[in-house]
C-alpha cells in the first residue's frame, strides 16, 4: 500500500511528467488558455493514460512477451494509444460537442503526447504488475492535469495583464512554465528513503 | 444601546461636518423659478400631467410615475408652468425633461389637499396608498418611492422598522441637523410607518459621532413605546449608513445577494423620510421640501438649508453665503458617492441630500491623476463594505470577461467608493465597475431582444410553412377533383396556385428576400 | 529471421484490425451530439436574420461555425461583443469583425417615411420577424421595438422610403433619449 502511494506521489509530483521530465509540452502550452478547455483536456489525458497503461501491460504480458516480439513494443504501444485516443475522442464528441470543438486538433494529438508512450515504456522497463502500472498511469495523468490546470490559471491572469508586446502570448507563457518547473523542483527527494 | 455587531470593513473617514451640523437649519429663501426633474434617479421616468401655461398651487400633482419605481411629483411653489423640456439635471446623461414653474410669490396651497391625516384610524393598505399619492420617497439619496418599499415590506412580512440616521458620509449632515431639531417628528414618522407595516419594533440607528442627535432622540422617545422602540448607536465607519450594511451591523442579518431587505424581515427608511411622513400626517402636505447640506471649502458658510424641491443649486449656494475659493467641482452628494454637476442651474430633487462645492483639497483621495497598474496589494479587498474582491473584479473587467465579473459580484457592488479611495495605484475602481454594470445591462438587453426576435422569426417561418403546406394540399385536392371530373388520369386543370386562398401576401413568401 | 518478421507483422496487423473493429463498433454506439452546440452558438447571435454572413439566417451560420466551416467574425450586427462571446465559448482568439461582411453600425432600427410610402406592401414579406404592419394602399410602419435592423426591407421598397436610424445606447431604455 505504501509502495503504491509512493509510486503515485512520485509520478504526480516528484517526477511530474510535464514540469520535471518535460514531456507532453504540446498540449500543455496549446490548451492552457481557458480553464474549461484545460479541464477537459486534463480529464481526457488522465483517461487515456490510465487506459493506455492498462492495455499496454496486457499487450506486453499476454502477446508480445510470450511471442518473443519485445522489439515490436513501440509500434504496438503506439497503435494501442492511437486506438484509445480515438475512443476518447468518440466519448468526448458524444458527451460534449462543445468541448470537442474547443479541443479541436489537440485531442487526436494526445497520441503523440510523449508522456503517454513514456508511461507505457517505463512501466514495461520497470517490470511493474498490472495494478502498479495502472496506478502509475493514473498518477502521471493526475500530475499532468495538475500542472496543466495551474498553468492555465496563471495564463488566464497573464492574458488580462499588461505584458510587453514582445512577450505577449507564448513567450511569457514559457517563462512562466520555467518558473513553475523551478517550483516543482522543491518536491525533489520527497518520499526518498 | 451599542451596536450588536462589528462592521468589519469600510473606512474611518475624517468627519468634515461637525460645525455645519451644529448650526440651525436655515429656511430657504423663496425662489422665483423652480425646475422639477422628471427623472428622479430611480431608473423610472415620470410623465407630466400638466401642460405648459397651467396654473398650479403648492402641492398640485404635476407628474405621475409610469411604474412602481417612480414617485408622484408635486409642485413645490404656486404659479404657472412655463416650460416642459430637456434641461440640465443631476442624471447620468446630464439632462432630462424638467417642468419649470414660475412662482407667483403667493405660495397658495392646493385646496384639494387634506389638512391633517388620522393615520392611526386608516387601514394599512389605504395608508400606503395615501403615502404613494403624497409622493413620499426616500430622502437618504436614492429617492425610492416609500409606498413601494412599504408594499414589499407588507408582502414579505418585514415588520421590523429600521430608521437610518447613520449618515456616514464625511461631509453630509442634513440628517444630523434634522434629528437634533425634529426628533419628535422622527418618532411620529416611525409610528406612521409602523402602522403601515403592521409591526411594533422600531430601531433608529445613529453613528456615535452625533451625540447631540442621540440625546435629542432619546429625550423625545415617547414613554409608551420604550419597550419596542430604541436608539442603536453604531461606530462611525463609512459606509455603515448604506441600507444592507446597516441592517447587518445593527441586526446581524445579512440581506441575500440579489434580494431585498424585506426578504430579511427588515424595512429600512431614512430618518428624513420618516420626518417627511410625520409632516404629511400632521399637515396633509405632500413631499415638496427637503433639508439639504450645502458644504465644501468652496462656499462661504457651509450650512443645512430646508429648501423647496426644484430650487436651483445656485440659490442653495447663495443661501450658504455664495462661492468662495475657486471650486473645482460642483457635486450632488458627498465626496464618496456624489455625482458631478455641469452647471448650478440644476434643480433640487428628492434624491439630492448634499450640494458639495469642492476644491481640490476637499477631493483628496478621489481625484485620480494618473492610473498605474494594479500591484495586488489587497487594500481594496480589505475595505470593501460588501465583502467583494475588487482586485478580481477589476481584472475581469479589464479582460472584458463578463462571466467572471458577475461571478466575483460586480452587480452586488454598492458603489461606495472605498476601494477607489485606498487604491495606491489610483485606479478609478468605482467608475470602472459602474461602466461594467452598464455594459452588462446592455448585453442583457441585447440578449433579450435577440431571444424575442428568434421567437418571432421561428413563428413566422412556421406560419409560412403551414401556409405553403395548406396551399399545396388544396392544390392537390383540386387536381384530384379535376381528375375525377374529367376521368383522364393525371390531367391537371390550370388551377393556378391561388386555389381558394384569398388573402395571400402579395409577392408570395419568397420574393423580396435576399438570397 | 523472416519468420519473426512475419510474426511481428501479423501481430501488428492483428492489433490494428482489432483496434479498428473496436473503434468502428464504438463509433456506431456513440453518436455525436451536435445539436446542443449549435444551440449554444445560436444563443450568442443577435438574430437579425440579415444574411450579411452569407448564410440564410442565424441558425445556418451557427451550424456552419459548429461544423468548422465558417469563422466567428462574420456577423456585423453582433459586432465585437458577439465575436468576443463566441471566442470565449469556442476557446479561440477574438478578432475584429471582417469588414468584408459589412460595417458594424451598432443598434439600428428601420423607419418608414409615411409621407412617401405608397402602400405597396412589398416590404411586409421581406421582414423576417414581421415587424412591419400595414396593408395594401395603407401607409406602413415599423414597430421599432420588434425591428432587429436587418435592413432586408430596404431593397424591395420601390420608392426608397425606408431608412435605418441608430438607437441611442443608454444604460437603461427607460431613460429619455437625447433630443436629436
Amino acid at each position: 500500500m505504501t509502495g503504491l502511494l509512493l509510486l503515485a506521489l512520485g509520478a504526480s509530483l516528484v517526477n511530474n511528467f510535464v514540469l520535471t521530465n518535460f514531456l507532453g509540452l504540446c498540449p500543455f502550452v496549446g490548451v492552457s488558455r481557458r480553464f474549461e478547455a484545460a479541464a477537459g483536456m486534463a480529464l481526457a489525458t488522465l483517461f487515456v493514460l490510465t487506459l493506455a497503461s492498462g492495455l499496454s501491460f496486457a499487450l506486453w504480458h499476454w502477446v508480445l512477451q510470450p511471442l518473443g516480439l519485445e522489439h515490436v513494443r513501440t509500434l504496438g504501444f503506439i497503435l494501442l494509444i492511437a486506438g484509445v485516443v480515438q475512443f476518447t475522442e468518440l466519448m468526448v464528441r458524444a458527451t460534449s460537442p462543445l468541448l470537442h470543438q474547443v479541443l479541436g486538433l489537440f485531442l487526436p494529438l494526445i497520441t503523440t503526447n510523449c508522456a503517454v508512450l513514456g508511461v507505457a515504456l517505463i512501466n514495461v522497463d520497470r517490470q511493474r504488475g498490472l495494478l502498479e502500472s495502472l496506478v502509475y498511469g493514473a498518477s502521471a495523468g493526475a500530475g499532468f492535469g495538475l500542472a496543466l490546470l495551474l498553468f492555465t490559471a496563471l495564463r488566464e491572469r497573464l492574458d488580462a495583464s499588461d505584458v510587453p508586446a514582445a512577450f505577449r502570448g507564448a513567450p511569457v507563457a514559457l517563462v512562466t512554465a520555467g518558473l513553475m518547473a523551478l517550483a516543482f523542483m522543491g518536491f525533489a527527494g520527497l518520499g526518498a528513503r | 444601546m451599542t451596536a450588536r455587531h462589528h462592521f468589519p470593513a469600510g473606512l474611518v473617514l475624517e468627519a468634515r461636518k461637525r460645525t455645519t451640523a451644529a448650526q440651525p437649519i436655515v429656511a430657504g429663501e423663496p425662489v422665483g423659478r423652480v425646475l422639477l426633474a422628471l427623472d428622479q434617479g430611480t431608473g423610472s421616468v415620470l410623465e407630466p400631467v400638466v401642460a405648459v401655461g397651467a396654473t398650479v398651487a403648492r402641492g398640485t400633482v404635476v407628474a405621475r410615475p409610469v411604474d412602481a419605481f417612480g414617485a408622484v411629483l408635486h409642485a413645490s411653489v404656486s404659479g404657472r408652468v412655463t416650460a416642459i423640456d430637456l434641461r440640465e439635471a443631476s442624471t447620468e446623461t446630464g439632462e432630462c425633461p424638467c417642468i419649470e414653474i414660475e412662482s407667483d410669490d403667493r405660495d397658495a396651497r392646493e385646496p384639494s389637499l387634506p389638512s391633517a391625516v388620522e393615520f392611526a384610524t386608516l387601514d394599512p393598505a389605504a395608508l400606503v396608498e395615501q403615502l404613494r399619492e403624497a409622493g413620499i420617497a426616500g430622502l437618504g439619496g436614492a429617492g425610492f418611492p416609500t409606498a413601494t418599499k412599504l408594499c414589499a415590506g407588507r408582502e414579505r412580512g418585514a415588520r421590523v422598522l429600521l430608521l437610518d440616521g447613520a449618515e456616514c458620509e464625511p461631509w453630509i449632515c442634513c440628517d444630523d441637523a434634522l434629528m437634533r431639531a425634529q426628533a419628535e417628528g422622527v418618532w411620529t414618522g416611525a409610528a406612521v410607518l409602523s402602522h403601515a407595516l403592521g409591526g411594533d419594533t422600531c430601531i433608529v440607528a445613529v453613528e456615535d459621532d452625533k451625540p447631540e442627535a442621540i440625546a435629542a432622540l432619546r429625550a423625545a422617545l415617547p414613554d409608551a413605546r420604550r419597550a419596542d422602540w430604541s436608539v442603536a448607536v453604531v461606530p462611525a465607519v463609512y459606509p455603515q449608513g448604506a441600507e444592507r450594511q446597516l441592517i447587518s451591523a445593527v441586526l446581524g442579518v445579512e440581506v441575500p445577494a440579489g434580494g431585498l431587505p424585506a426578504d430579511a424581515g427588515v424595512t429600512c427608511q431614512n430618518v428624513a423620510t420618516a420626518a417627511a411622513v410625520a409632516h404629511w400626517a400632521r399637515t396633509g402636505d405632500p413631499l415638496t421640501t427637503r433639508v439639504v447640506t450645502v458644504t465644501g471649502s468652496g462656499v462661504a458658510r457651509p450650512t443645512n438649508v430646508r429648501a423647496r424641491l426644484g430650487t436651483p443649486v445656485a440659490a442653495l449656494v447663495a443661501a450658504a453665503g455664495g462661492y468662495r475659493d475657486a471650486p473645482l467641482r460642483l457635486i450632488a452628494g458627498g465626496n464618496m458617492m456624489g455625482r458631478a454637476l455641469a452647471t448650478d442651474a440644476v434643480g433640487l430633487t428628492k434624491a439630492i441630500n448634499c450640494i458639495f462645492v469642492a476644491t481640490e483639497a476637499d477631493l483628496e483621495g478621489r481625484l485620480h491623476a494618473r492610473e498605474l497598474p494594479c500591484i495586488r496589494c489587497g487594500d481594496c479587498a480589505r475595505v470593501c463594505s460588501v465583502g467583494l474582491l475588487p482586485q478580481q473584479i477589476h481584472r475581469a473587467v479589464l479582460a472584458r470577461d463578463d462571466t467572471a465579473s458577475v461571478r466575483f459580484g460586480v452587480r452586488d457592488c454598492i458603489d461606495c467608493g472605498c476601494c477607489d479611495y485606498v487604491c495606491p495605484s489610483q485606479i478609478p475602481l468605482a467608475w470602472r465597475f459602474r461602466e461594467a454594470r452598464r455594459h452588462l445591462q446592455e448585453r442583457e438587453q441585447a440578449t433579450r431582444r435577440a431571444s424575442a426576435a428568434r421567437t418571432r422569426y421561428e413563428r413566422r417561418e412556421r406560419r409560412l410553412r403551414e401556409a405553403e403546406a395548406a396551399r399545396q394540399q388544396s392544390f392537390e385536392a383540386a387536381r384530384a377533383a379535376a381528375r375525377l371530373a374529367t376521368g383522364a388520369p393525371g390531367t391537371p386543370r390550370p388551377a393556378a396556385g391561388g386555389s381558394g386562398d384569398g388573402a395571400r401576401e402579395p409577392g408570395g413568401s419568397s420574393s423580396g428576400e435576399r438570397p | 529471421m523472416s519468420a519473426e518478421v512475419w510474426l511481428a507483422c501479423a501481430v501488428a496487423a492483428a492489433l490494428a484490425a482489432t483496434c479498428g473493429f473496436a473503434l468502428g463498433w464504438a463509433a456506431s454506439r456513440l453518436p455525436p451530439a451536435t445539436d446542443r452546440l449549435v444551440d449554444r452558438i445560436d444563443a450568442l447571435l443577435p438574430q437579425t436574420q440579415c444574411g450579411q454572413c452569407l448564410y440564410p439566417g442565424c441558425r445556418p451560420y451557427a451550424a456552419a461555425i459548429a461544423s468548422g466551416e465558417a469563422d466567428i467574425d462574420r456577423c456585423p450586427p453582433g459586432g465585437e461583443a458577439t465575436v468576443r462571446a463566441l471566442a470565449v465559448l469556442l476557446d479561440r482568439e477574438p478578432k475584429p469583425v471582417d469588414p468584408a461582411h459589412g460595417p458594424d453600425k451598432g443598434l439600428v432600427v428601420a423607419w418608414i417615411d409615411e409621407q412617401r410610402c405608397i402602400g405597396c406592401a412589398r416590404c411586409l414579406p421581406a421582414c423576417p420577424v414581421d415587424a412591419i404592419v400595414g396593408a395594401h394602399r395603407y401607409a406602413h410602419t415599423v414597430i421599432a421595438e420588434q425591428c432587429t435592423g436587418c435592413e432586408r426591407c430596404l431593397a424591395p421598397c420601390p420608392v426608397d422610403c425606408i431608412e435605418v436610424r441608430p438607437v441611442p445606447q443608454l444604460a437603461t431604455l427607460k431613460r429619455w433619449p437625447r433630443a436629436a
